[in-house]
């Protein structure tokens, strides 16, 4: 390092120094941010760290073997979205916990220091090749706004590296068949320009070459970027200018510097009936536009903010793909991150209108006595239930699993203030959190206490509370009642527990929020109290899906049972898994080939046995016992104290024999799901990810789970 | 390797690839380690190495038959952790003559034709390696045992 690195391959260059050549060393926002200052185009005062800088640490740190360590586990083809999540987790904590090297530190902060000293700036990714003609990686990697001072803004440059290596990121270099351990990354950090309207202007309208686009938001650009805020938005003649149609936004917030980063506030009213921009701003605003296309020579999408009247381009990009060409996913890949307060729209209508609603639903559509029907009616209800179903399926979709992102945000947030080795610690934050698996198996806690004390008539009581509190409004009486009696007689042999003693919660939520100041402490009590509802939901969103697929079963065993034909169209569509309780059995992982290693042997005479199957590390702790493979209610009913319990994909519904299980493997994958979490809240060994679990292992395997490695050896 | 590919695909991709494993014999109360130029038969039931009658893995492996052998597609970088691949194979060695060492030796020069004159010298032996199973190593930690009954 020292002089000689400086000046041959330099860890950060000045805007007026970066030239064509820098391309590979600056990313192409950097450079497209120096051609337009050098046209004459204002741009907030700005350098580059160069992607020799993201080199060094890499290699001082020895993250590549690190990285490469926690990415390649599994195959990439075998990978499960969330998988891929919690691995882009901890390479994130791996970047969060290393530190710079003193002598890159060293050369990184004089400069930083010298051009911005305590000035607000914003902190950007600008991968080489990431917005190249054929990608875009807006919004893929981080940006950073409102850092300030050597030491944040270095830390958020570490933050920005490791975004190259974030969920989405991945997947969509993956599409493009790009190999991320051959990308690397530059960061701009530029000062922050806290204009009062910001923007974004297409020199030509993505989806109609005749024409332009423009849409603006009070405040900072944050806001729409994000899309948290809804902007105006103009149509253009490309020709000329002239304004087409406008679009009015409901006005009602904008984005905001705050103490540290940026924050959603309501818009001063006065300015809400005012549109961001007036009509001679428009010109100026598409002629930016226009400009940076001339000088690119491509039309470019321009991001924009306007202080005091004096309009700034705060960033440049071709515009690459027209909206919704077939084969780019990044937009999908973007809807894999959510906003606080987005979730938090999200979240008011879950539990204020789409709970509420379901519930009345069951108890509506469970109300009726299919047995008293005549076949039209029975016909009637059954399309009732389907359509009923299927609108909660779609709600369960759109809603329901995009609201787990709640859980994941606050992970970050949490990895982000406090740095702890564990990146899963911030999940003890949210166990405990009154989900009614848990509440369900109190209950059975309760049968089973009371045939500890011998005494059958309260056993008999707590059997039929059980059975009203968590039954299926259409399922068999009888048979939950025999199926909790099962369990619990089960668990009456064992001594008295329960979910295991966790962490103190009281002290953990303190440090927490201690590691805020005190300004941002309400928010980061909001933030966590976000992540537990998101957490209590991919819980319950089962349980109360599972209740309405188990009235349209029942409605359909009604038909067959009369022997009429049923319209294989009214068969629930599968998101959530059914309900062995209610007598289906859960789906196995059909899009998966055909084993590679059952223990039978094949025509070749090559007998194959899986010995050691790798997944994901999902509950700490080691154990050794007796596989239960369940695959259906028979296989719940018959599961015996001490066994491992080893399932495709766990469902809530499942949950009720895990307080009898020594560990848990799954083959679904990921730190969020319900195996997980329940593993979690009992302190069991977990394996998630373990591809053909159910497969590989057979019931009365000796199985070993290791749950510190994500290990599992059969035999 | 993903979790669904076949593991014999696999074994045969890895001994198409490399020439040499490394032979694990026993003998005067210790475990003994050599590096062999080998060929795996087409069907993977048998290893064929040559070596010189005087060296101490034959003497070993003359006086105990059960070995193993470790071939990998390792490159001795980060990527090996996940991306090579391990076999260890199992059974028990024998010198073969007559017409079943001509056989072995056709198969043997033709993936090691350079060592013709080696494999041919009145004082190397042609050994075969029949193996019971495969234990296959692939992704630092997935196991996959192949009995070859």
């Amino acid at each position: 390092m020292g002089e000689a690195q400086t000046r041959g391959t330099p860890f950060v260059v000045p805007a007026e120094e970066m030239d064509d050549a820098l391309a590979p060393r600056v990313g192409g926002k950097a450079l497209a941010l120096a051609r337009m200052a050098r046209a004459g185009i204002a741009v907030p005062p700005f350098i580059a760290v160069t992607t020799d800088a993201y080199g060094t640490f890499l290699d001082a740190a020895e993250l590549r073997a690190r990285v490469l360590f926690e990415l390649d586990r599994k195959d990439f083809a075998d990978m499960r979205w969330e998988e891929m999540w919690d691995a882009a987790l901890r390479i994130r904590n791996l970047f969060l916990t290393t530190p710079l090297p003193d002598e890159l530190r060293a050369v990184l902060a004089e400069p930083i220091a010298a051009r911005f000293g305590e000035t607000a700036t914003v902190v950007r990714s600008s991968a080489p090749g990431e917005d190249s003609a054929g990608a875009s990686f807006a919004g893929l990697h981080e940006s950073y706004v409102n850092v300030r001072g050597v030491d944040a803004i270095l830390e958020h440059v570490k933050l920005v590296w490791a975004s190259l290596w974030s969920d989405g990121a991945l997947l969509y270099r993956r599409e493009l068949g790009l190999d991320p351990t051959r990308s690397s990354m530059a960061v701009v950090v530029q000062e922050i320009v806290a204009g009062e309207r910001s923007g974004v202007a297409f020199s030509r309208h993505p989806e109609n070459e005749e024409k332009a686009l423009v849409e603006a938001v009070h405040g900072l650009n944050q806001g729409l970027v994000d899309g948290a805020v809804e902007p105006d938005r103009w149509i253009l003649a490309r020709r000329d200018g002239s304004v087409l149609e406008h679009r009015a936004a409901e006005r009602h917030d904008m984005m905001a510097p705050a103490a540290d980063g940026v924050r959603l506030v309501p818009l001063p009213v006065e300015r809400r009936s005012r549109a961001p921009l007036a009509d001679p701003e428009l010109p100026l605003v598409f002629g930016l536009a226009r400009r940076a296309e001339e000088h690119f020579a491509a039309p470019q999408d321009v991001e924009w903010t306007m202080r005091r009247d004096e309009l700034y381009a705060l960033q440049s990009r071709p515009i690459t793909t027209l909206a919704g060409e077939a084969g780019d996913g990044r937009a999908t890949y973007l809807s894999l991150r959510r906003s606080f307060d987005n979730l938090s729209a999200l979240r008011r209508r879950i539990e204020d209108e789409s709970i509420p609603a379901m519930v009345a639903a069951t108890q509506r559509l469970g109300a009726t006595d299919l047995a008293r029907m005549d076949e039209d009616d029975l016909a009637a209800a059954a399309r009732e239930r389907k359509a009923e179903h299927d609108r909660w399926v779609d709600v369960y979709i759109t809603d329901f699993i995009p609201f787990a992102h709640g859980a994941r945000l606050f992970g970050r947030a949490y990895n982000d203030a406090l740095r702890p080795d564990d990146p899963y610690e911030f999940a003890d934050l949210l166990t405990a959190t009154p989900m009614l698996s848990l509440r369900r198996n109190a209950a059975l806690e309760r049968i089973a206490a009371a045939i500890r004390a011998g005494d059958e008539a309260a056993a008999e009581r707590e059997v039929t509370r059980y059975v009203a509190a968590f039954g299926d409004a259409a399922g068999d009486a009888a048979a939950e009642a025999d199926a909790a009696l099962a369990v619990a007689r089960r668990l009456a042999a064992r001594p008295a527990g329960g979910p295991a003693a966790r962490p103190d919660r009281e002290r953990l939520e303190r440090r927490y929020l201690d590691a805020h100041p005190p300004e941002e402490r309400e928010r980061a009590a909001e933030l966590l109290d976000l992540a537990r509802a998101s957490w209590r939901l991919r819980d319950d969103d089962n349980l109360y899906l599972g209740s309405l697929e188990g009235l349209l079963n029942a409605a359909l065993e009604e038909l067959r049972r009369r022997g009429r034909p049923v319209d294989p169209r009214l068969e629930p569509r599968r998101v959530a898994l059914p309900s062995p309780l209610a007598g289906a059995a859960p789906t196995a992982g059909a899009d998966e080939a055909a084993p590679a290693g059952s223990a039978a042997p094949a025509a070749d005479g090559v007998r194959r046995q899986a010995r050691q199957i790798v997944g994901q590390p999902a509950g700490p702790g080691l154990a050794v016992g007796r596989a239960r493979v369940v695959e259906g209610r028979e296989d719940l009913l018959a599961f015996e104290d001490g066994e491992i319990l080893v399932c495709d994909a766990i469902g809530p519904e499942m949950t009720f024999v895990v307080p009898l299980a020594a560990a848990i493997v799954e083959r679904r994958g990921g730190m969020l799901i319900h195996g997980a979490i329940i593993a979690r809240e009992y302190g069991l060994p977990c394996v998630t990810g373990v591809p053909l679990a159910a497969e590989l292992i057979t019931t009365g395997d000796r199985v070993t789970v290791d749950g510190y490695l994500g290990i599992v050896v059969i035999g | 390797m993903t979790a669904v590919d076949e593991p014999l695909a696999v074994l045969r991709a890895l001994f198409a690839r490399q020439r040499l494993g490394v032979l694990a014999t026993h003998g005067e109360d210790h475990p003994y380690a050599s590096l062999v130029a080998v060929v795996a038969s087409s069907d993977l039931r048998h290893l064929y190495f040559a070596t010189t009658r005087a060296t101490r893995k034959f003497t070993f492996l003359t006086a105990d038959p059960n070995v193993a052998m470790l071939v990998d597609s390792r490159s001795d970088d980060d990527v090996d952790f996940h991306g090579a691949v391990a076999a260890t194979a199992v059974g028990a060695a024998r010198e073969l003559d007559g017409a079943e060492r001509a056989q072995a030796l056709d198969a043997f020069l033709r993936r090691h034709p350079h060592l013709r004159g080696f494999a041919d010298a009145p004082t190397s032996a042609l050994v075969e390696l029949q193996v019971r199973t495969y234990y296959l190593v692939s992704r630092f930690q997935n196991v996959t045992e192949l009995h070859m009954e």
